[in-house]
């Protein structure tokens, strides 16, 4: 099989450089990313697409991330598969309109007479200092919503093998990058993962940890230390996709290892992560030797300052104290 | 028509530039010193606009800026010793560390946020102007944007409320040719920004961005017009920035000779000559100006960079008015 090693940027590249060369109806557009940095926006994503495929499949745009929404999934209604970049995530607010009554509901309102075969590709999250409007976690937000998929690459070969089956689903996607996770390498095959199916990243007898991009990163270095400082073996779940969800992969875990922590970026107050641990009381309640544990962000906007930044968002630490202690609570 | 007193304004407006320009050449060096996280957006070249505006604003007033808004904070009297240490992170800067570069408000100053949002200021300064309508005071309020930002939809609905409210506000699109890396004329069909506004019926002029005294002229008419109740108006100042979009910028998007060619018309050296012909400006007078303006950045960057960084108790604070708990 045709494996390499490569980071998350260029994985996300050859996704779509692969994309636009098998899927005629689909275009890239977005801002500066075809002039921009090393001549692929803001992260190199897009790097050389333009020369490839040309101005009509690779498009700049104005800053009117506005219109851009809503004109995309009027594209999308009428049979093109638009992939549009949103620079940071934050920017997607100036466009709900089109994300939530419009992309969302297409099918549903209309009887199920239209595809919206959109993907947002955008990147959240904090760790290099973006501060408030450019660094918030909106996973949560986005598979609240019905009609959405919703996807969060955590390694090189999810992110290319995740935005394959983005373009190719009928509905819209949010394909939510990591901005602190695009220079991570990691070996690829290069093949669609499906949404809806979970990976387990380490596996593990102990305790359950289920957690996404830098904080999956962060999940599987503290598995490590507990393993080697307390000879606990944790188990860590990327779910890939917050919608669908693999909740079967989670409770299989969870029955196994007894205990669960879920651990994101996302604000927890009303976070994935409580949905997560109450569907795990409600179907494994007898299963748990102590009651599911939630980490994620502070309820506050992401401060610039680096000190203030790190006290908002789990670190390896916190993740580490919550899989000690969620076991300490347990019957062990 | 507003009268620019050359003598005084002049003067002041010339101090002004040169420390901007002083304070805004260090960014890049901050960043590459690692001082800086995230992303800073200088603005040198910029000087004249930022200056000009502000020598027509009274205390009352109010302004919003955008992500390259260091100098409209420090024309409007921003004490750049608390502006650095916000670049930095510190404590001592006007959010206490939480905003940074794009994200610096000073409410004694009426600066409503640097904004990292593109386009968002021009929704918050209707509304302050609205405010000002509303409670009968005679405050006007000015918003920075880009040449990028004007394809924004806000802009189209803030010229329309302002226009049929009539409300104290005065547009400043800041055309420095460039968004990011797309050139205006790639991203704006219609080169002639003034007709944007009078599509909506704000009355709207073209400056030569460059000029000190072309600048504070065109807003002292719109700060006018907006006091006595006649409405908002549009300013596109012609400019250019010398240096990236952002520290770190490869500026593969535009040549270097273009940006020589701008820089012969720089607002500062040529004000200087102005002032220098006309025996305003003595020349040992305008090197100590220099001095000053270096002095007053040097002093800033120390004070910032003795600044100690805020306390991780600190991040949970100020979310609410009242501290809820946690
Ligand atoms: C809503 C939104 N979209 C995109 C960006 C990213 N961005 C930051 S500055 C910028 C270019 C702005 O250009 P312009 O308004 O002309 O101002 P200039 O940088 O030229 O001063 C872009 C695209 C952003 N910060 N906010």
């Amino acid at each position: 099989m045709n494996t390499k090693t490569l980071t998350t940027w260029r994985a996300l590249n050859s996704a779509l450089t692969d994309i636009l060369r098998d899927t005629p109806e689909a275009f890239i557009m977005g801002e500066d990313i075809t002039s921009w940095g090393t001549g692929g926006g803001i992260h190199g994503v897009t790097r050389k697409l333009a020369k490839e495929f040309g101005a009509e499949r690779v498009r700049d745009t104005p800053i009117s991330e506005e219109v851009l929404i809503s004109a995309a999934v009027g594209a999308a209604m009428r049979g093109s598969r638009p992939i549009l970049e949103i620079m940071y995530s934050d920017f997607s607010f100036l466009g709900f309109d089109g994300i939530i009554n419009q992309a969302a509901k297409s099918r549903y309102m209309f009887g199920g007479q239209f595809d919206c075969p959109l993907v947002i590709r955008t990147n959240g999250g904090s760790g290099v200092g973006k501060a408030g409007q450019h660094s918030q976690s909106l996973e949560t937000l986005f598979a609240h919503i019905p009609g959405l998929e919703v996807a969060v690459p955590g390694t090189p070969a999810d992110a290319y093998g995740l935005l394959r089956t983005a373009v190719k689903s009928d509905n819209p996607t949010i394909f939510l990058e990591h901005k602190n996770t695009y220079y991570d390498k990691g070996e690829l095959d290069f093949r669609p993962v499906p949404f809806g199916q979970a990976r387990i990243a380490r596996e593990g007898t102990d305790v359950t940890v289920v957690a996404t991009q830098q904080l999956l990163t962060r999940s599987l270095v503290a598995a490590e230390r507990l393993q080697a400082e307390h000879g606990v073996s944790a188990e860590v779940i990327d779910p890939r996709t917050l919608y669908p969800f693999d909740m079967e992969t989670v409770l299989t875990s969870v029955r196994k290892t007894r205990h669960l922590v879920v651990a994101h970026e996302a604000v927890r107050d009303y976070g994935w992560g409580a949905e997560v641990a109450s569907t795990v009381v409600e179907q494994a309640w007898a299963e748990l030797d102590a009651p599911p544990v939630r980490l994620g962000g502070a309820r506050t906007p992401i401060p610039y300052s680096e000190p203030l930044e790190n006290a908002v968002i789990p670190g390896v630490d916190q993740v580490f104290d919550a899989l000690r202690e969620v076991r300490k609570a347990g019957k062990l | 028509m507003a009268h620019f007193d050359f003598n005084q304004q002049g003067l002041d407006g010339l101090k002004m530039m040169s420390m901007i320009r002083q304070f805004e050449s260090r960014m890049p060096i901050l960043s590459e010193e690692g001082l800086i996280r995230g992303s800073t957006h200088p603005s040198v070249g910029m000087e004249a606009v930022a200056t000009g505006v502000s020598l027509a604003l009274g205390p009352q007033d109010s302004i919003a800026s955008n992500h390259r808004g260091h100098a409209h904070c420090l024309a409007r009297g921003a004490d750049p010793a608390r502006t650095m240490a916000e670049i930095l992170g510190r404590r001592d800067g006007y959010g206490g560390g939480k905003g940074g570069s794009m994200h610096i408000g000073v409410s004694e100053l009426g600066i409503l946020g640097t904004n990292g949002i593109v386009g968002a200021g021009i929704g918050l300064a209707t509304g302050a102007a609205l405010a000002a309508q509303i409670q009968g005071t005679d405050a006007v309020s000015v918003v920075y944007f880009g040449d990028g930002a004007s394809n924004q939809g806000v802009m189209s609905e803030a010229f329309n409320l302002a226009a049929i409210w009539q409300l104290p506000v005065v547009f400043v699109c800041e055309n420095n040719h460039y968004a990011q890396s797309a050139p205006i004329e790639k991203m704006i069909a219609q080169p002639d920004l003034k007709q944007r506004g009078l599509a909506y019926g704000v009355p709207s002029v073209d400056v030569d961005g460059m000029s000190l005294g072309e600048t504070y002229t065109a807003a002292a008419e719109g700060v006018e017009r907006a006091r006595q109740g006649r409405g908002p108006s549009f300013i596109i100042a012609d400019t250019y920035r010398y240096l990236g979009h952002m520290a770190g910028d490869t500026e593969i998007y535009r040549k270097k000779d273009e940006v020589e060619q701008w820089k012969a018309k720089d607002p500062i050296a040529r004000l200087a000559a102005e002032l220098l012909d006309a025996g305003v400006l003595t020349m040992p007078d305008w090197e100590e100006i220099q001095i000053e303006a270096v002095r007053i950045v040097q002093e800033a960057e120390e004070f910032a960079r003795n600044s100690a960084f805020p306390d991780p108790a600190e991040a949970t604070q100020d979310v609410y008015k009242k501290e809820v708990p946690a």
